[in-house]
């Protein structure tokens, strides 16, 4: 990052090929060159880049541990500019996770293990994969930045308590499926995403970085749409057709202090009293006889 | 008989549908599901009807009308009408057709069962279309697309390896009244999408009469049972008429069979698609 607090953010709005990790590394090896000759300096890959999302039984045999051979080579692709990417990750205890790897000058950063794993409708997650058990922000050349999986911002607490570590972005690899049709210009999924992860940007006063896949995985249709939304809510780039596309877009980290300047949400947040009436409400829940 | 209310009658307006997003969603799936296990060419079976126009259309669109090959395949009491139909279609598109007379076959196969009845016979047609369109799948190296709706699929009106049978399904989560509007915007003959809907499996056949109901009552009882879930007594509240309610409840279940593989017999720890699970567009 430049020292202003300016950075050329990138986000892969790709197809991964379900199910083939080598075929979508080598994928991510020309997403990265290209993203490096367009100057960017941080890369997101949406969830599940490194295998598609409806692999089903295929999560073992698409697992990766966190060391050996292959997160050699996944370190290797951050040389240049930071990668953020998902993959399954096999613990050693043969746990399977849904996860979010943050790389950063040949090195592993970060992993954000998806927390809320929906198993509803359409989504079998829980069924396949183990639930992270936490959201942690943590320490960037760009500031400090948290990560969330897809379905973990249909959960409001998963962004809240990021805000309050103090996040300059919000980043959010997302494998949509989308659905609803009625007669409005967009999908009832989208519609849903656009205003999440919007609200989000402007009550949290942070940059939110949201990346989404396109292409199909047996009918079902991933929307795209992904999107650069700055600290006052508003989208700074956006990518809405369903195609592939490196969506690039440069923000000023800057924004961030100047907008809670302006509107210092995260100053007043009574963090104490919100703690107290969780405990409270949760006592009340579990409190019950029966 | 009264016209379907297709065009001419406003639809229900929680299934009016956004006609180009809903193209640009079919047309990608189209090409995709296609061309990424290594095909460039689908068949199917035209019958001059709404809904393989339809699907027609939407190929035509996603592989270019060389690479979509109908097969137009009447029976001796079909209605010649469905023919025209159908040609019209095609050089609409520009699309490559076919035109094979199942009579043949029919009849010889009907000659040693002279006592079958019109259903029966109906359900042979539809499976010897299926066979065709399987045959010429690997002729012209093409996969068969499907044109059954979701309204059909739901009531199992629909011949079970027949009509149902395809690789690729374009419409089967449309309702019938959205098929219309999807049609019509994308210019199938109004002619098409106003005449009766029929599977002309004999000489008048008409699924409205068949079926008992109007398709645009079908879908509003559909759209309320199927995509928000309401129940039978909360059904009854909105005004629907019990015997209406009770007879669209029983075909959805009734024919549950259909829309599923053939049942196996468990005896291990990893049965084939129960506990055997892997996505069919496995390594593409």
């Amino acid at each position: 990052m430049s020292r202003d607090g300016r950075l050329a953010v990138g986000l892969v709005q790709m197809d991964p090929a379900l199910g083939d990790r080598a075929r979508n590394l080598e994928r991510h090896h020309q997403w990265v060159r290209q993203a490096g000759e367009a100057g960017v300096e941080l890369l997101i890959f949406p969830e599940l880049s490194l295998t598609g999302y409806f692999i089903k039984d295929l999560v073992a045999e698409s697992a990766i541990p966190l060391d050996g051979d292959v997160m050699d080579e996944l370190r290797g692709l951050s040389d240049e500019l930071d990668v953020v990417l998902g993959a399954v990750i096999e613990e050693p205890d043969h746990r399977y996770f849904n996860a979010s790897l943050y790389f950063s000058q040949g090195e592993l950063v970060h992993v954000h293990r998806k927390v809320y794993l929906p198993t509803y409708g359409m989504f079998d997650e829980r069924r396949y994969f183990a639930p992270g058990d936490r959201f942690r922000s943590f320490k960037t050349g760009f500031g400090r930045a948290g990560m969330l999986v897809c379905e973990d911002i249909w959960h409001l607490s998963s962004a809240y308590i990021l805000s309050l570590e103090g996040v300059d972005m919000i980043i959010c690899p997302s494998s949509s499926p989308g659905r609803g049709i009625t007669t409005d210009e967009r999908l009832g999924t989208a519609e849903s995403y656009r205003l999440l992860c919007r609200t989000y940007a402007q009550f949290l006063t942070t940059f939110f970085l949201y990346c989404n896949r396109v292409g199909y995985e047996d009918g079902a249709n991933f929307w795209g749409g992904s999107m650069v939304i700055g600290p006052n809510g508003d989208i700074i780039a956006q990518h809405e057709d369903a195609d592939e596309a490196l969506v690039v877009a440069n923000i000023d980290l800057g924004d961030v202090r100047r907008e809670r300047l302006a509107n210092p949400l995260l100053r007043d947040e009574r963090i104490e009293l919100t703690i107290n009436e969780l405990r409270r409400a949760w006592h009340e829940r579990t409190r019950k006889p029966f | 008989m009264s016209a379907p209310a297709s065009l001419s009658e406003p639809v229900f307006p929680p299934l009016r549908i956004n006609p180009e997003l809903v193209r640009g969603i079919l047309v990608g799936f189209i090409r995709n599901e296609v061309r990424k296990v290594g095909f460039e060419r689908v068949v199917l079976g035209l019958s001059g009807g709404v809904d393989s126009s339809l699907v027609a259309t939407l190929a035509a669109e996603a592989l270019g009308p060389k690479n979509v090959v109908a097969f137009i395949m009447p029976y001796m009491t079909s209605d010649p009408k469905s023919k025209s139909d159908a040609l019209q279609v095609v050089q609409q598109l520009g699309i490559r057709h076919l035109e094979i007379d199942i009579s043949p076959q029919i009849d010889a196969y009907f000659a040693r069962f002279p006592d079958a009845d019109q259903k029966r016979r109906g359900n042979k047609m539809a499976r010897e279309r299926m066979s065709i369109l399987y045959d010429q799948s690997w002729a012209w190296r093409a996969l068969v697309i499907g044109t059954s709706n979701k309204t059909e699929l739901l009531l199992g009106y629909g011949t079970i390896y027949g009509d149902m049978a395809s690789a690729i399904n374009p419409i089967g989560d449309l309702y019938k009244t959205q098929v219309w509007q999807l049609a019509d915007a994308l210019g199938v003959p109004t002619s098409i999408i106003q005449k009766a809907p029929s599977a002309d499996l004999w000489a008048g056949q008409s699924d409205e009469t068949e079926l008992g109901y109007q398709y645009r009552m079908i879908d509003q009882l559909l759209y309320y049972l199927v995509e928000r879930r309401y129940s039978v007594v909360e059904l009854k509240q909105l005004g629907f008429d019990e015997a209406f309610i009770e007879e669209i409840v029983r075909r959805v279940r009734e024919n549950q069979y259909k829309r599923r593989l053939p049942v196996i017999a468990k005896l291990s720890s990893r049965t084939i698609d129960r506990d055997f699970r892997y996505p069919r567009d496995w390594g593409h």
